[in-house]
């Protein structure tokens, strides 16, 4: 690991035990064996403890403000394109205070990837219920149980035709190094919601909770059927399935735009103020 | 010689159409266009009106009695007749009701109707104005050609021309000038500025008075190789500008004061990222919706002090056209120089006042990016390194093989990474503010004029120069030794010509469009000097030159 290009040492403010232990790890595999280098790479995050990952990572990196690491993200891509751009941040900073952004990323098609380190929980803040906490779970804030039904990031995806759509098991390296690759790979927006044990606020969703209940989708899935893609989604509870659930092979949003798709990034083009001056001609 | 011409009606009743094709012609022949839009928040119905004022000086400032009133409605008609002057003309349709011998009354609607479509007798009246005035219909023809589907064209010609033979001339041209000028509004010459100087990425989220900034960069956008994006939210137009602009490129965003209270938080990343970065906010009267479609200057405040923190910033008030051009290109070389957010605070009427301009020479412009050479070193750069100048080194990623650069929105270290560090906190923090004293050297004294030994100093910024140019030349008609000082530059607040005029002044009188007098608070804050009137207008339509003129002759401040 010590010679992997994207090894950062530093100290980790993680807790012990932490899902995000392996993920960062897998992450950093993941983008070695791409055949990656840091400085071709943008690390991009919002607040909350999945947020820090930039911090732990060599590659350029952005952590910005709580729930607007996609815009960020979108406008490094926009400037360089030739700059492989993820953004790791965790389920409330993705599904709760960024949530409209991710609407609109789906809809646009970024080629962007987004990893969602979803524990269920708020971890930074102490706690509390986060979108995906399960209704009546009983949280440092929410003494009486969640009043408010969790959030289906996968189902909602799925129902916007989100070109990836995928989960996997931070228990899992194997896997969810196969994800991740799979998630940058695809020439569009991929959502990654990435099953993460918090091992100090959420005693329901444990290591073993999850363990106990995922289970691989089959050689024989296609995930561009998309009505087997929502039935798989809204499964959840005895068994969760893990995989690629759903694909739709779909112009990316740099690739919509003629100017954009066929010349070279405009972080390497040069303007000369000369170049706009017949843009002034309609107001003679 | 000058004539102020008022064309009113209802939203949908094609005043914009006609008073474009007029503007233009006019522009085009060489007079001096003025042209000042009053509308409601509506697409049909209420009530809408432009007035043009045209002359063979240059104009600043709309003016309130009128010579001619085209009407399409009768509540044109009587919200408007009182403007009058003595020998001016009413242009109506037959069917509107108003007694006196200066009413001119053509069947606009009936022409319309007999051509087989009543919604030309816009056109009917455009040609009626032609004729009023002596000019050839044929550039009115050229536009209408322009501006029409084939199935349309002939019929508003048709009506063009009836309208011109319903009508003689009754008012006199003055010869016009053969130097060729553009008549553009403040957002055009805004993002024209913007695109002069090189920005490569406009994100945006629909807001009047804004809009028309997002609208001409977007036309332009593939022919000038840029991006332009209708954002979901101004929260994410004003991050995805920080990330396109940390990434490496000039980024821009636009929006009115709603909008910049949900870009406000991002500010302050841009602050403690020390991503360059330019933001218009074209003000309109507040709080919260306030007028939407209407003019004021009360955000001053608000956007020197917006979001938590403390972080250098510059705000630089438009003042008119010109600045709205130039203002904004220097705003990208300011923000890449010192690594900072610079906000140019513009307003509706300035975003909406279309106004013949000296064609802006590009070659003035220039593009400054301030980049650091490649480091001597390899891994991850000094982004933040504390130097002697007091500016970082700046690049960005992937711009060299192996160097890799970290932004946080957090307090960090030299490198970018979150620390809670007391001793780099403090040589952040200073480091950061150094830059609103260095930046100093930069600042642009505001414009004065009038006498130079003005017994009275009107002091102003943004829009209001154009109204304050004009007044200063009717006091100075009436023998009153006054003088006006017009902020663009407005923060860092610069002193030097402040001081001197208000040590020179008896009485200094601010001149805003506002209720509190932002920019006198912001004097007494920066100086101690406290003004001894306020000339405050807060209704939401823009205080014309007369308006300024008669408060000053009336003492009424």
């Amino acid at each position: 690991m010590k010679n992997n290009p994207f090894h950062y040492d530093c100290e980790i403010s993680w807790c012990p035990g932490c899902g995000n232990f392996g993920i960062i790890e897998a992450l950093k595999e993941t983008l070695e064996e791409l055949g990656l280098k840091p400085y071709e790479t943008a690390a991009i995050s919002g607040i909350g403890q999945a947020a820090k990952l930039p911090h732990y990572i060599n590659s350029n990196g952005f952590n910005g403000l709580h729930g607007r690491a996609l815009p960020v993200a979108m406008g490094v891509k926009i400037a360089n394109k030739d700059l492989t751009v993820f953004v790791n941040s965790g389920d409330g900073d993705s599904y709760g205070e960024g949530g409209n952004h991710l609407i609109h990323n789906i809809r646009r098609n970024i080629d962007i990837t987004h990893f969602v380190h979803n524990n269920q929980i708020y971890g930074l803040t102490k706690g509390q219920g986060s979108p995906t906490t399960a209704l009546n779970q009983v949280t440092t804030l929410q003494f009486d149980g969640v009043k408010s039904s969790p959030f289906n990031p996968l189902a909602f995806a799925i129902s916007q035709d989100c070109s990836f759509v995928a989960r996997t098991f931070s228990g899992d390296k194997v896997h969810m190094k196969a994800m991740m690759k799979a998630a940058i790979e695809n020439k569009g927006y991929s959502l990654l919601d990435i099953l993460q044990p918090c091992v100090t606020f959420n005693k329901v969703n444990t290591f073993k909770w999850y363990k106990d209940r995922v289970y691989y989708l089959d050689e024989k899935y296609d995930p561009y059927d998309k009505e087997e893609a929502f039935k798989k989604a809204l499964e959840w509870g005895d068994s969760i399935p893990i995989g690629i659930l759903y694909k739709s092979d779909k112009p990316s949003f740099i690739d919509r735009f003629h100017h954009l798709k066929e010349e070279e990034p405009l972080v390497k083009r040069r303007w000369s103020p000369q170049d706009a001056r017949a843009f002034m001609d309609e107001f003679y | 010689m000058e004539y102020n011409i008022l064309i009113g009606g209802e939203a949908g009743q094609g005043i914009e159409t006609i008073s474009d094709i007029l503007e233009k012609t006019l522009n085009n022949m060489g007079y001096y266009v003025y042209s000042s839009k009053d509308y409601m928040s509506r697409v049909k119905g209420g009530h809408n009106f432009t007035q043009i004022r045209l002359g063979d000086y240059p104009i600043h400032s709309h003016w309130p009695y009128l010579d001619l009133i085209i009407a399409l409605d009768e509540k044109t008609v009587k919200l408007h007749r009182d403007r009058l002057k003595p020998n001016g003309c009413i242009l109506c349709d037959m069917s509107i009701k108003n007694e006196g011998a200066n009413t001119l009354r053509i069947p606009l609607i009936g022409i319309a109707k007999s051509l087989g479509n009543p919604r030309m007798a816009n056109t009917v009246a455009l040609g009626a104005v032609y004729k009023l005035f002596g000019l050839s219909y044929d550039r009115a023809i050229e536009h209408l050609n322009a501006r029409f589907a084939n199935k349309f064209r002939e019929e508003n010609i048709k009506a063009l021309k009836e309208g011109y033979e319903a009508v003689s001339q009754l008012f006199t041209m003055p010869q016009p000038s053969t130097v060729k000028n553009i008549l553009i509004n403040g957002n055009e010459a805004c993002a024209l500025g913007a695109l002069a100087a090189g920005c490569a990425y406009y994100s945006a989220y629909p807001m009047t008075p804004s809009t028309t900034i997002m609208k001409f960069m977007t036309r332009y956008a593939e022919k000038a190789g840029i991006f332009v994006d209708q954002a979901e939210d101004e929260i994410a137009a004003i991050n995805s500008a920080i990330g396109a602009s940390y990434a490496g490129i000039r980024a821009m965003t636009g929006t009115s004061g709603g909008g910049f209270s949900l870009m406000v938080e991002a500010l302050g990343l841009a602050g403690v990222t020390e991503t360059p970065l330019v933001v218009a906010n074209v003000q309109r009267p507040g709080p919260a919706t306030g007028l939407s479609t209407r003019t004021e200057q009360s955000d001053l405040l608000f956007v020197i002090s917006a979001a938590q923190g403390e972080f250098p910033r510059m705000v630089i008030a438009l003042r008119n056209t010109e600045d709205a051009f130039y203002q904004t290109a220097r705003a990208f070389n300011l923000a890449e120089k010192y690594q900072i957010p610079v906000i140019l605070l513009s307003d509706e009427y300035l975003s909406d006042c279309k106004v013949t301009t000296k064609p802006y020479d590009f070659d003035k412009v220039t593009i400054e990016r301030y980049l650091t050479e490649k480091p001597e070193y390899e891994g991850i750069f000094r982004r933040y390194e504390v130097t002697t100048d007091g500016i970082s080194p700046r690049i960005f990623p992937s711009q060299y093989e192996n160097v890799f650069v970290l932004a946080d929105s957090h307090e960090h270290d030299e490198y970018g990474h979150i620390s809670e560090n007391v001793d780099i906190r403090n040589s952040m923090v200073r480091k950061r503010m150094k830059k609103m004293e260095l930046l100093r050297k930069d600042l642009m004294e505001p414009d004065y004029f009038g006498s130079e030994k003005p017994e009275l100093l009107l002091i102003g910024w943004g829009s209001t120069y154009g109204p304050l140019y004009e007044a200063l030349r009717l006091l100075k008609a009436d023998g009153i030794e006054a003088g006006a000082l017009v902020f663009g530059d407005i923060w860092p607040l610069p002193q030097n010509r402040l001081l001197h005029y208000c040590d020179k002044a008896k009485k200094i009188i601010n001149v805003e469009q506002n209720y509190t007098g932002q920019l006198a608070s912001l004097i007494a804050q920066q100086t101690g000097i406290r003004c001894h009137g306020s000339i405050l207008k807060y209704d939401g339509r823009q205080m014309d030159s007369y308006f300024i003129y008669k408060a000053v002759k009336e003492g009424d401040y």
